[in-house]
């Protein structure tokens, strides 16, 4: 393995960090909200949460692409304030969030549902408001479901390609992930440096999984 | 003592629970056969359910009233609340449980008055999935009473606790009467317990009620 294969995989782990911890408060928001709240529109909220899991991500990130691209008003805005988005790290994180967005929240929702809620109603008769039963009571109970959810949404992240490779590019040293580069090795004919950029996703990809298992058997068992 | 209005309506799938009841009492027993709507009565009480008609009061302050618009929030109500399986939060230990309710207004010396009372100091560190049901009852009776309730509703404390200790526990309920002087709201369907505790007796079958009054008179009818 070279230093590219290293440069790669650190650039690609950190991404799927940042796009995870980013990540997670809203899908902690909407998993909260299917589990425990009925409101007009519902289905189409669960629908909607859960697209970027079926559309293909080339489809996702064509989306985005157009999204931050300078013809929508999003992408002038951001363009008008100096902020570029499109085939930069940003948009790498952007295409990890968005296809990671649907596990990550569907796996807090089961967390939250299998939360019995009069731990919740027994909170609130002993004072607390909303915010702290959902803080000290919900989120606690819950955490196996959240911490699964985020590694699993990590592990998405890693692989994601399809979204990256429209709205990122796979610009060497920039926006090139573990995905990414091994498409492009290959077609550059360079199979020795995909294969080195392989190893390292299963192991990531292995390493993120076994996690995620353990915590859900663990959670079985409590 | 308290003064309690219950006027109570609410639909549910098996039968509409109806009771009219104004009451000042110290303990309040409800009585009857599982199924009969005590549990529903104390979490409309507790405002965990909402009555389809009717005014909950204590002391004068409106709780609940269809009529006039009146549903407190839980927090807001001021009332203690002991399930049946006490529903100690599985992931604080015994003393975290405890001062949940605590607030800054809350006296310094109500912790310990309350585990000394209820016996608790030697399980205080402990996790709540290694106590007993009765340890689990006198826990949550002591998280429910650090918030100062003006009412403590009880569901069959002694429900989870196998006989031969049932006389270990009601001494507790005893004192939490004598010693702290909050009025309680107890249920069960054992008729010897509120001969024990309850001043006034309310027996409930399938939603109505069957008789309200001391408790000789009303734990000895036939069914």
């Amino acid at each position: 393995m070279n230093a590219d294969t290293w440069a790669i995989a650190r650039f690609t782990v950190l991404m799927a960090v940042v796009a995870t911890a980013l990540v997670l408060p809203p899908a902690v928001a909407a998993g909260w909200l299917l589990a425990r709240r009925t409101f007009p529109g519902k289905t189409l909220v669960e629908t909607l949460v859960s697209l970027p899991l079926v559309l293909p991500p080339v489809a996702t990130g064509l989306l985005l692409l157009w999204l931050f691209g300078r013809r929508s008003p999003i992408g002038q805005a951001l363009d008008a304030a100096g902020i570029e988005v499109v085939f930069t790290w940003k948009a790498v994180v952007i295409a990890m969030m968005v296809t990671s967005f649907p596990l990550v929240a569907r796996s807090v929702r089961a967390g939250i549902e299998q939360v019995d809620r009069r731990f919740e109603d027994i909170a609130s008769t002993l004072g607390a408001g909303p915010l702290r039963v959902f803080r000290t009571i919900t989120l606690p109970l819950a955490a196996r479901g959240i911490i699964a959810g985020a590694i699993l949404g990590f592990s998405r992240a890693l692989g994601e390609f399809g979204a990256t490779i429209m709205v990122a590019g796979a610009i060497p040293g920039r926006t090139q992930t573990l995905a990414v580069g091994i498409y492009t090795f290959v077609e550059t004919g360079r199979e020795d440096a995909a294969w080195g950029l392989l190893a390292v996703s299963a192991l990531l990809a292995f390493g993120a999984i076994y996690v995620s298992n353990r915590l859900v058997d663990q959670a079985g068992r409590a | 003592m308290i003064s309690l209005t219950l006027d109570v309506t609410l639909r549910q799938q098996a039968f509409t629970l109806e009771v009219r009841e104004t009451a000042s009492v110290e303990v309040l027993g409800l009585y009857g056969p599982s199924g009969s709507g005590k549990t529903s009565l104390l979490e409309a009480i507790a405002g965990l359910r909402t009555p389809d008609e009717g005014e909950i009061r204590i002391n004068d302050r409106v709780l609940f009233s269809s009529q006039g618009g009146v549903n407190l929030a839980p927090r807001e109500r001021h009332i203690g609340y002991v399930p049946q399986d006490a529903l100690l939060f599985p992931h604080l230990d015994v003393e975290q449980n405890i001062r949940y309710g605590e607030r800054g207004d809350t006296p310094p010396d109500l912790f310990p008055s309350l585990t000394q009372i209820l016996e608790l100091d030697p399980l205080l560190s402990r996790r709540v999935r290694h106590l007993s049901g009765g340890e689990k009852q006198r826990v949550a009776v002591a998280r429910a009473l650090i918030t100062r309730p003006t009412v403590l509703l009880l569901d069959e404390p002694l429900a989870g606790v196998d006989r031969a200790r049932r006389e270990l526990i009601l001494p507790y309920v005893l004192r939490i009467r004598r010693d702290l002087h909050v009025p309680l709201v107890y249920v069960t369907h054992d008729a010897a317990e509120l001969t024990a505790i309850a001043d006034r007796v309310l027996r409930l079958d399938a939603g109505r009620v069957l008789a309200a009054g001391a408790p000789s008179d009303t734990l000895t009818i036939a069914e």
